[in-house]
C-alpha cells in the first residue's frame, strides 16, 4: 500500500476535514504539522500554486484544496461511501460543499473586524445560517445528506468545533439557544459520531490561541 | 425514454456557456432559456432560491446550479460520450484542482481589469497575466489540459475567452503577447463545434461590457 501523508495544522478546520474523512475510510496516513509562520520546503514542493495546507501525499504524489482533496479520498477509498451514489444527490451535496466553501470568509469578517463593521458582517453571517437552516437540512436526515455522515457534513465540521470558540474570542454570539433549531441539531448529530467525537481540537488549548489571534486582528484594523 | 433538460442561462456568462459547450459534447437536446437578470423569471427563483443566480440546469423537472458542479453532473448522467473528467483519481483531482483555480481567480481579476484604471488596473493586469501564465505552463505541450482529449479544465477556462478581446481593450494589452501557447489552445478548441457554437462573439461581449460600464457608470 503506498504512503499516505497529511500536512496540516492543528487549529485549523481546513486540516481537520481531511483528518475526519481519512478516519472515516479506515486509511492509516502519517501527519504533519506544518507552522505556517515558517512555511516549510516541503509544504512549497507539495502546493506551489497556493502554499497553504492542508495537503495530502499519495504515494509522492500531492494533492491541495481541501475539497479537491476530499473528492480524491473519496473516489480513492470506496468503502464507506461519503457522497450520495445517485447523480443528482451528489449534486445536491457538492452544492452545499461549495457553499460551505464560499461563505467561510463571512464568518471571517465577523472574527476580523470591530463597531459597525463587526454589526453588518454578524448581519451577513446570519444570513448564511438561515440559508442552511431552509434549504439545506431538515426533513427526515439527520445529517446534510442522510443519516450518515458525509463529505458536506465535514466542510460544516467547524460549526461544531471551533464556532462556539470563535464566539467566545469574539464577544459576538452567532448560535444562540433559540435560534437556528436545525443547525443546532445538525451541530448535535455530527459530534455524536463514533470517529468526529475522538477527533475535535481541544477547546482550552484553542481558545487562547483565537483570542490572541482576534486582538492582533483587531489592532491592524484600528490601526 | 425522453430526458427534458432545460437551461436558464444569459449569453454573455462564462459560467453558462461552459454547460452549453458540455451538452454540446455530449450530444444532448435542450431548451435554452435567456434570464433577464434585472428581472429574474419564476421558475430562476424557485429552481435556485439560494443563489437566484444563472446557470441553472433544470433535468427532468430537477435543478442543479454552480457551473463546474453541473459540468461534472452532465459528465456523469451521459457518461457514454466524451468523457470530460479522467477516470484515474489522481487525474480528477488534477482537473478539479485547476477548474477550482480559474474559478478562484480569473472571474474576479477579469472584472478588476476592466473595472479599474490607472495604477489599480496595472496590477489587476499584471495579475490576470500571471494567473494565465500558470495556466498556461500547467497545459505545457499537451494539446490539451485534459490531454489527448479535450476536457473539464478546457471546459472551464475557454469560454473566459469569450471576454479576452473585452479585457484586452479596456486594459489596453494583448493576451496573445504574453501567452502565445494559450492563445493557440484556444483557436484549437474553437475548432471544436462544441465550442464554437456556444460562444458568443467577443465583440458582442466587448459590447455588452461597454453598455454595462455605461450603466454603472464606470470609466
Amino acid at each position: 500500500m503506498e504512503e499516505v501523508k497529511l500536512i496540516g495544522t492543528w487549529r485549523s478546520p481546513y486540516s481537520y476535514r481531511v483528518t475526519w474523512a481519512l478516519k472515516l475510510k479506515g486509511v492509516k496516513y502519517e501527519y504533519v504539522e506544518e507552522d505556517l509562520s515558517n512555511k516549510s520546503e516541503m509544504l512549497l514542493k507539495y502546493n506551489p500554486v497556493h502554499k497553504k495546507i492542508p495537503v495530502l501525499v499519495h504515494g509522492g504524489r500531492a494533492i491541495a484544496e481541501s475539497t479537491v482533496i476530499l473528492e480524491y479520498i473519496e473516489e480513492t477509498w470506496p468503502n464507506n461511501p461519503l457522497l450520495p451514489i445517485d447523480p443528482f444527490e451528489k449534486a445536491r451535496a457538492r452544492f452545499w460543499i461549495k457553499f460551505g466553501e464560499d461563505k467561510g470568509s463571512v464568518f471571517g469578517n465577523v472574527f476580523r473586524t470591530v463597531g459597525e463593521e463587526q454589526v453588518k458582517a454578524t448581519k451577513e453571517a446570519k444570513e448564511v445560517l438561515r440559508l442552511i437552516e431552509e434549504h439545506a437540512l431538515g426533513g427526515k436526515n439527520k445529517l446534510f445528506c442522510g443519516d450518515k455522515i458525509g463529505l458536506t457534513d465535514l466542510v460544516f465540521g467547524w460549526f461544531a468545533g471551533w464556532l462556539q470558540v470563535l464566539e467566545e474570542a469574539n464577544g459576538v454570539k452567532l448560535l444562540d439557544h433559540n435560534s437556528f433549531p436545525k443547525i443546532q441539531a445538525w451541530i448535535e448529530n455530527f459530534r455524536e459520531d463514533a470517529i468526529i467525537k475522538e477527533n475535535l481540537p481541544n477547546r482550552d488549548e484553542m481558545l487562547p490561541y483565537f483570542k490572541h489571534l482576534r486582538e492582533k486582528l483587531i489592532a491592524s484594523a484600528t490601526q | 425514454m425522453g430526458d427534458e433538460v432545460i437551461l436558464l442561462d444569459f449569453w454573455p456568462s462564462m459560467f453558462g456557456m461552459r454547460l452549453r459547450v458540455a451538452l454540446a459534447e455530449k450530444g444532448v437536446n435542450y431548451e435554452y432559456k435567456e434570464e433577464d437578470l434585472s428581472n429574474k423569471s419564476a421558475l430562476l427563483l424557485k429552481m435556485n432560491p439560494v443563489h437566484k443566480k444563472i446557470p441553472v440546469l433544470i433535468h427532468n423537472g430537477k435543478p442543479v446550479c454552480e457551473s463546474l458542479i453541473a459540468v461534472q453532473y452532465i459528465d456523469e448522467v451521459w457518461k457514454d460520450k466524451a468523457p470530460l473528467l479522467p477516470s484515474d483519481p489522481y487525474q480528477r483531482a488534477q482537473a478539479r484542482f485547476w477548474a477550482d483555480y480559474v474559478d478562484k481567480k480569473l472571474y474576479t481579476l477579469g472584472s478588476k481589469v476592466w473595472q479599474t484604471k490607472g495604477e489599480e488596473q496595472e496590477a489587476s493586469k499584471k495579475e490576470f497575466l500571471d494567473c494565465l501564465k500558470l495556466l498556461e505552463g500547467e497545459l505545457g505541450d499537451k494539446p490539451y489540459f485534459g490531454g489527448e482529449t479535450f476536457g473539464f479544465v478546457d471546459v472551464s477556462l475557454i469560454t473566459f475567452y469569450s471576454w479576452f478581446y473585452a479585457y484586452e481593450t479596456f486594459g489596453n494589452f494583448s493576451i496573445e503577447a504574453d501567452c502565445p501557447k494559450l492563445i493557440e489552445w484556444v483557436k484549437r478548441c474553437m475548432e471544436k463545434e462544441s465550442v464554437s457554437k456556444s460562444i458568443p462573439d467577443p465583440h458582442k461581449v466587448y459590447e455588452f461590457v461597454l453598455q454595462l460600464k455605461k450603466k454603472f457608470g464606470i470609466e
